[in-house]
């Protein structure tokens, strides 16, 4: 059968179209975002009418898509690992609600921070909320597991968490598809109350999670996903989370010496380990992420067999594994090209030319140098890259939503006036609950909205904000003499500053919106419009 | 056949091209292949690259192993140089000469060239000029493609069948023009080797 070429993304889109959804909810983060982007494109999800749209945060995804479950249709939520804090008090309690139709919640971690402010590991989410969780080791089971996971969310009525990373996400590999299945019809969940965590249906619910963990143990240890291979060398055990399984092989050519379980779904096959703790002197644990397995298997007094990992130092602490890394652990010698000359330079990214963030830095820059430095908040977003030079523009980058709050914070301690900084879809995302907290106390904050009209950073999706963000500023009650808009472009320069110098020097909350479109997407459209002449 | 090639490059400036008309080659061959990218933040104009591995057997990893690469395929030459750890012994780095600065401490040109020519193997070529020369600059990534087509293990007629394969939709004209920059860089490398 031809092999199709997928990216890992790719593969749990098409595996969940295959497995009967009817809908992906997300908002974009990498490395998950092409999951998404897979379903936008497919024409055979438009044909079904499977729902695709992009969700205004991860929060709102994450109840649509457990929505959508009560149903009895299958769905699946898409989100980079900090996504998962913002989803996971709706995460959390879906495990207590229990499901109706199958509901996968796919965690994109990113190790080595590739592209993100932690490196935070999912499969903690899945231990804390009691539910399985699948973690493949290449495209092909990402397939597979997307595809059969609704049927385990269903048999042991949970959600399931599928957690990868940024190298399985963004590496393509030959895929071979299956049969497909039918989406289910509407049909309410059996228990009119099964949804309504009232505390005492609230404790019942949790009791029968808790009964439901010895079956979901046991399919762990039955599960086709998890496998114990021999090996004849009984000096180290090994056991290969996920994608490590393949960095392992890769140093053996597909032959280990060692015997290895290799793990994929969780919780920890308990039969396999027993078997190779009976087996080996020693265990190596080999997981791209938290030592999340090795501190299950080292228990607190750390007192039974030798166990190497991450923790010991066999493994560096952090970061994403690689072969090398792994051949060192097994003591394998690699000799390594050359080192790389001194004449390379970093080359860190930085905002495209032309960008309207940066004409907003250029003037917000020379609008503070009447004021003490240090007082800019900002967000997540391209404008990130404002913290570099040559802008050296902002003091903080914490997590979506964060610069209006922090800038509300810093205010209530004398630091006046603060300034956040916020891209169109970080407001709308998490900033206008923030927002509405400085109306309330009238923060003297100047809140920079910089409105590219698209989600730039993660590839430039649709923004829910797109038109909106002056209306909604409006209707959160900031005052119409202090929300003021501009167009960030070097001909408007004087006009911005100035706009901005006033600003700060109000007293109380006051909003400026930059609008200008983001360069990236003007290019993308302009290529579409020359095409379709 | 087994080949493990690190592609190299700036973000924007489309190395993935090159991949895609060697991953479409390769699955015209039924060979395996494996494709790390970067997606996401480095594409705003940071150093980027591909692990691009291909071979008759199943692959494991989706990174290559440091000291294991075959080649380096660069279409920046200061990018070239950072994945020299990845590149085996007798491996060979192709790359463009042409210098792209969006860095204020961006080296000398010829530091660049004077690190460059100290490996044993390599081909290095002003790409954008032979695409000029050409009719279309676009296509400089393709020449740097051609000038490492005598080390890739395929026929210049199979990545002939990549681009069609890959640009086949979007017309004879662009297609013709990939070939022709792809046998301009292959001549190159010959021309070099010989
Ligand atoms: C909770 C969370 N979700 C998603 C992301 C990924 N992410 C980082 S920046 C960004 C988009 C920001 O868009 P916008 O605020 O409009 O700024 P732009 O990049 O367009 O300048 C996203 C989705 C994240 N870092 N955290
Ligand atoms: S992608 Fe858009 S928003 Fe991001 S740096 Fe480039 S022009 Fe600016």
């Amino acid at each position: 059968m031809q092999k199709l070429l997928f990216l890992g993304d790719e593969a749990i889109a098409q595996g969940a179209i295959d497995g009967g959804i009817s809908g992906f909810y997300a908002y974009p983060g990498t490395p998950s975002t092409e999951i998404m982007e897979y379903a936008q494109k497919s024409k055979e999800v438009a044909q079904k009418g499977i729902q695709c749209k992009w969700s205004t945060n991860e929060k709102t995804a994450m109840e649509s898509a457990i929505g959508m479950s009560y149903t009895g249709k299958r769905a699946m939520v898409q989100m980079k690992h900090v996504g998962m804090n913002v989803a996971a008090d709706a995460f959390l309690n879906s495990a207590i609600t229990g499901v109706n139709g199958g509901l996968i919640v796919v965690a994109a971690d990113d190790p080595s921070m590739h592209s993100s402010q932690n490196e935070q590991d999912s499969r903690f989410y899945g231990d804390f909320a009691l539910v399985p969780i699948l973690e493949p080791s290449n495209q092909q089971e990402a397939y597979e597991m997307a595809k059969n996971g609704f049927e385990i969310s269903e048999k042991f009525n949970v959600p399931v968490v599928l957690r990868i990373t940024t190298r399985l996400a963004h590496s393509r590999a030959g895929v071979s598809l299956g049969d497909k299945k039918e989406q289910l019809k509407i049909k309410l969940p059996k228990d009119p109350r099964q949804f309504v965590l009232l505390p005492a249906i609230a404790r019942r619910n949790y009791k029968k999670l808790l009964e439901m963990q010895t079956s979901i143990q046991q399919a762990s240890n039955d599960s086709s996903y998890n496998k114990y291979i021999d090996g004849n060398n009984k000096k180290i055990g090994v056991v290969a989370c996920g994608i490590s399984f393949n960095y392992l092989m890769e140093n053996f050519d597909g032959e280990c010496p060692y015997p290895v379980v290799k793990v994929s779904q969780y919780p920890i096959p308990e039969n396999h380990i027993q078997k190779l703790r009976q087996e080996c002197e020693s265990i190596l644990v080999l997981e791209d992420g938290y030592p999340f397995v090795e501190k299950q298997l080292r228990g607190f007094f750390d007192e039974g067999i030798k166990i190497m990992g991450r923790l010991d130092g066999s493994l560096p602490r952090d970061g994403e594994l690689n072969p090398n890394i792994v051949a060192k652990a097994l003591d394998i010698n690699i000799v390594e090209g050359v080192d790389i000359p001194e004449v390379v330079k970093m080359r860190p990214p930085s905002l495209c030319q032309g960008c309207g963030h940066r004409d907003v830095y250029n003037a917000l820059n020379i609008a503070l140098e009447d004021y003490e430095p240090g007082r800019v908040f900002a967000d997540i977003g391209c404008y990130t890259l404002g913290a570099l030079p040559p802008f050296n523009a902002i003091n903080s980058c914490v997590d979506m939503g964060a610069s209006i709050t922090m800038a509300v914070g810093a205010a209530d301690a004398g630091l006046v006036p603060a300034v956040a900084v916020i891209g169109d879809s970080t407001f709308t995302h998490s900033g206008m609950t923030g927002l509405l907290e400085a109306v309330i106390k009238n923060s003297p904050i100047l809140v920079l909205i910089s409105d590219n009209f698209t989600t730039g950073m993660t590839g430039g999706q649709d923004s829910a904000a797109k038109d909106r963000i002056v209306d909604i500023c409006k209707g959160l009650g900031v005052d119409p003499k202090h929300l003021r808009t501009l167009v960030p472009l070097r001909k408007h320069h004087e006009e911005n500053l100035a706009i901005i110098k006033e600003e700060l020097a109000y007293k109380g909350l006051s909003v400026v919106v930059a609008q200008r479109e983001c360069i990236q997407t003007v290019i993308r459209s302009r290529k579409k419009m020359g095409k379709n002449k | 056949m087994k080949k493990d090639i690190i592609l190299a490059g700036v973000g924007g400036q489309g190395i993935l091209t090159i991949a895609a008309i060697i991953g479409s080659s390769a699955i015209n061959k039924n060979l395996y292949l494996k494709q790390a990218e970067v997606h996401g933040m480095s594409q705003r104009g940071g150093d980027v690259q591909s692990n691009l591995r291909i071979s008759d057997k199943p692959i494991y990893s989706d990174l290559i192993t440091k000291g294991h690469a075959d080649m380096i395929i660069s279409v920046e030459p200061m990018e070239s140089l950072r994945y020299l750890p990845f590149l085996k012994k007798d491996g060979y780095l192709i790359t463009n000469t042409v210098p792209f600065k969006n860095i204020p401490n961006y080296p000398e040109d010829e530091e660049i060239y004077a690190a460059i020519d100290k490996l044993p193997n390599k081909i290095a070529l002003d790409a954008e000029q032979i695409a000029k020369d050409l009719g279309n600059v676009r296509s400089s990534n393709v020449v740097v493609l051609g000038a490492a087509t005598p080390f890739l293990g395929f026929a210049i007629e199979e990545l002939e069948g990549g681009i069609k394969s890959l640009f086949g939709k979007k017309g004879d004209e662009l297609v013709e023009m990939n070939i022709k920059a792809l046998h301009a860089g292959y001549e190159f490398a010959k021309e070099k080797i010989k």
